[in-house]
């Protein structure tokens, strides 16, 4: 079967890209080692959230103080914001809220206010911007989820106006679960109707101000508990982010992966890209190891969103060799030599924390002469060196905009020859 | 011991991927989940008795290692414990006979009528229950009567063309022998000379059910007879994906079987879908294909997913004039091969493929299409919507079912008919 685009990596970035070529009309193949972070994260689009240690209120007016090989140098504001919109329309089943232009600051597990600049709308009533009351509330048994520290942490935590807020418990009905997960209790949402017993634990221990917040675990399949504790409790109801599995994760990858399938995209997970066969700069067939060996997939576009060193794109071997796994292409970002490779202390300044492919505007990984490597490879996501994610918090808004910049790219040409063709 | 599968535990990063996706864990708190009772637990196992056996509640589909991103082996590590938990403990003798299905095979045919009567018979089947620990209401096919292999000496092969040997499992022999004729119909439409190696059993329903040894004698045995055809240079095709995965795999990476005479069958395996479309990759396959006013939805079975060829079947079928294929997004029918026989999981594996029942029931299709024998078993329990195999929509496309001979084999009625 031959594909237009065969995208390496089934995460954010790997997923954006496929939908936008898919959706104009592309024949897509996604490989992937497995499921991306989609399942870990929170489903927030953070774009950027500090610079430095100054939070950042707007993401798109601080985007010019960012360093010059920043994934983000590639594109004007313009570009961002279409990239994003794009994204909020096509997950239109999550009701993403937000601006590109403000930074809304959503409550941690930890009680620490994050900034995000779109949430899915089951998150985005968590807003701490605005002051108010909040109550958030505990599950019995379930892990890692302290209403207490939260409200604790909140109550002191820089805001630009303080809020109140306080902690509940309350017990689920009883199951043999032993070992509950958000997306076990998601589930019980969905099969068991667990909306009435929450309902009933909080209507009466909740002032009519106060806002509630919640483990992000309020229905698997969809959303629609959430929905329906809003209505039926007429106060803002929130999920907060949890430990993995991700339930606002797990639904934004069903809604990208979902569209893919509908669109007549295919996505195979558990094999791996391990190669290319090229010719005169270009790719022209990606190698891709299956249960029995390796299959040639010719191409016309590739899109490599394989992620950093915690997908396996980046890879330190134990000599201190540092390599892009797939199509072994240049780095940036790596120290010298003889440098250490890692500072002492985890939250230090990590030599090895911008490591990562160089690009030029196209999102074409580059040589060292700014060159691009192969004139239809396109990188995407955390592949792309010269941001640190982590603090910057700009990850996913990362790989949504790349990932969707790497789609343009690819169609660009196409869209010159069709207006071309036009006049 | 294969060490490669046990040491992949150490890149596990607790990432909760696989919990996430397992289609057990969802509905039992029987099974704790792939993370708890793989990577996790196997670190306490030795050689000592096992303290825990909800392992053996792992339906082994393989999803797991499919979408982890560390390419930790989970499956696979399961798999081995449930083989060590067993024969610590001697595997129970209703595991070692569901896990023959040659002994079972060669048993019924002679007796179709009967065993097939004995199969569906209400009281003999509660009998079976309590005895055997079948589950009374476990889906059961039927026995054809005649073999395919014995079919396939009758059959007239043209004498010329590229030769493909046909693996054609246990499931193709015993109960569907007319879904074989379709294939080589098919294949000979193309072209080819389809040879039918005499063969057995590829040994996975006793890899499943914890008999180790007896799986690799059984391996071995199916290999000395493929071998041969491999070394000299033929492609090796199979419609039943679990037994050909077998062969490609799971012989090598959870029996540990190494060797040549594997190494060369497992290269020149292909699923038929797999081997049809790389036809048609080089424009070989053929397509004069007539008008198939169908919609049908397709669910491709997890250990078809576990090839890592995509969805060839629905590349295929996209090339048949009017059939509409819907593709499924449900994991797992809850079979796993013979999980859902046993008494003690049916109620599981109803409750694992109950999504996959409800969507294919929303289509409104008189007819769905898998890959796996034992998946379109489940379905049609879980439906009563018939279930074929891709290849039998190509073999009515292609016009190869006009002549007499071509009624259902198990519905039993009119090619027309068959969908409504």
């Amino acid at each position: 079967m031959s594909y237009d685009t065969l995208v390496v990596g089934a995460g954010l970035a790997g997923l954006t890209a496929a939908l936008r070529l898919s959706e104009r009309g592309q024949r897509v193949l996604i490989v992937a080692r497995g499921v991306g972070a989609t399942h870990l994260a929170p489903a927030t689009v953070d774009v950027l959230g500090y610079l430095g240690d100054t939070r950042v209120v707007s993401p798109a007016a601080s985007l010019p103080a960012l360093s010059n090989g920043h994934p983000y140098g590639h594109m004007t504001v313009d570009q961002l914001t279409t990239a994003l919109a794009w994204f909020c329309a096509h997950t239109a089943s999550l009701g993403y809220a937000g601006s590109p232009g403000e930074n809304l600051l959503l409550p941690t597990a930890l009680g620490v206010p994050k900034p995000s600049a779109f949430a899915p709308r089951t998150m985005a009533g968590g807003d701490l911007r605005a002051g108010g009351r909040f109550v958030f509330v505990g599950f019995k048994g379930f892990k890692d989820f302290h209403p207490t520290l939260i409200a604790a942490n909140l109550a002191r935590a820089p805001l630009p106006i303080p809020i109140e807020a306080r902690a509940l418990e309350v017990e689920p009905p009883s199951s043999r679960r032993g070992d509950l997960s958000g997306r076990v209790i998601a589930g019980r949402f969905d099969n068991e109707h667990l909306a009435d017993w929450l309902v009933s634990a909080l209507e009466d221990r909740v002032e009519p101000d106060e806002r509630i917040g919640v483990p992000a675990a309020l229905g698997l399949r969809s959303d629609a508990p959430w929905e329906e504790l809003e209505q039926r409790l007429q106060r803002k109801v929130f999920e907060v982010a949890t430990m993995p599995p991700s339930v606002p994760g797990i639904r934004l990858f069903e809604a990208l992966s979902g569209a893919l399938r509908s669109g007549g995209a295919r996505i195979v997970f558990g094999v791996t890209a391990v190669g290319a066969r090229t010719n005169a700069g270009r790719i022209e067939a990606v190698e891709v190891a299956n249960a029995t060996g390796t299959h040639e997939y010719p191409v016309t576009s590739v899109v490599l969103a394989s992620g950093g060193f915690a997908s396996g794109g980046l890879e330190l071997d134990s000599f201190g060799t540092t390599r892009e796994t797939v199509f072994a292409l240049p780095l940036i970002g790596l120290p010298e030599a003889d440098r250490v490779r890692f500072a002492p202390r985890y939250f230090d300044e990590q030599p090895l924390a911008t490591a990562g492919v160089a690009t030029d505007d196209s999102l074409r990984p580059v040589d060292g002469s700014d060159r691009p490597v192969y004139e239809n490879l396109h990188a995407a996501g955390a592949i792309l060196g010269g941001a640190t994610p982590w603090k910057e918090k700009s990850g996913t808004g990362i790989s949504v905009v790349t990932g969707y910049a790497a789609a343009e790219a690819i169609l660009a040409p196409a869209t010159q020859l069709m207006s071309e063709a036009a006049r | 011991m294969n060490y490669a599968i046990r040491d992949s535990l150490d890149h596990c990063v607790k990432c909760t991927i696989c919990e996430s996706f397992c289609p057990v864990s969802q509905v039992t708190p029987l099974f704790p989940g792939p993370k708890y009772v793989g990577p996790q637990a196997e670190r306490y196992r030795g050689a000592g008795p096992s303290a825990d056996s909800s392992v053996d509640y792992c339906s082994g589909c393989g999803i797991c290692t499919q979408v982890c991103p560390q390419d930790v082996k989970i499956a696979e590590i399961n798999s081995r414990a449930r083989a060590s938990l067993w024969e610590k403990r001697g595997v129970p003798l209703r595991n070692q006979l569901i896990a023959r299905p040659t002994v079972i095979g060669r048993l019924g045919t002679p007796v179709a009528p009967l065993a097939n009567w004995a199969l569906h018979n209400r009281t003999i089947r509660g009998v079976v229950q309590t005895v055997v620990g079948i589950h009374r209401d476990a889906p059961m096919p039927s026995f054809a009567g005649t073999t395919f292999q014995r079919r396939s000496r009758r059959h007239h092969a043209p004498s010329d063309g590229p030769a493909v040997v046909y693996f054609h499992g246990c499931g193709t022999n015993y109960y569907e022998p007319r879904l074989g004729e379709m294939l080589v119909a098919v294949l000979e439409h193309n072209g080819f000379r389809v040879i039918v190696p005499p063969q057995d059993c590829c040994g996975l329903p006793l890899q499943s059910n914890g008999n180790f040894p007896a799986a690799r004698t059984y391996v071995r045995r199916l290999v000395d007879r493929l071998a041969p055809h491999a070394r000299a240079g033929l492609p090796i095709v199979s419609n039943s994906t679990s037994c050909g995965l077998m062969l490609k795999r799971e012989a090598h990476e959870i029996l540990g079987i190494e060797d040549d005479d594997l190494e060369i069958v497992s290269r020149s395996m292909y699923d038929i879908c797999e081997f049809l479309l790389r036809l048609h990759d080089r424009g070989e396959l053929r397509t004069d294909f007539t008008s198939l006013p169908l919609t049908v939805p397709y669910h491709a079975p997890c250990q078809q997913r576990g090839h890592g060829i995509g969805k060839p079947a629905l590349d295929l079928l996209a090339l048949v004039p009017d059939l509409h294929m819907i593709e499924l997004d449900v994991d797992c029918c809850g079979i796993a091969g013979t999980y859902g026989l046993k008494k003690e999981k049916y109620d599981i594996s109803m409750a694992v493929g109950k999504r996959l029942f409800d969507d294919i029931a929303a289509t409104g299709s008189g007819v769905a299409a898998c890959d796996s024998e034992t998946c379109r078993w489940q379905i049609t329990h879980g439906t009563g919507v018939k279930s074929v195999h891709p290849v039998e929509l190509l073999y009515r496309a292609y016009g190869l079912g006009r002549s007499n001979q071509d009624a259902p084999a198990r519905a039993g009625r009119p090619t027309a008919q068959v969908n409504a």
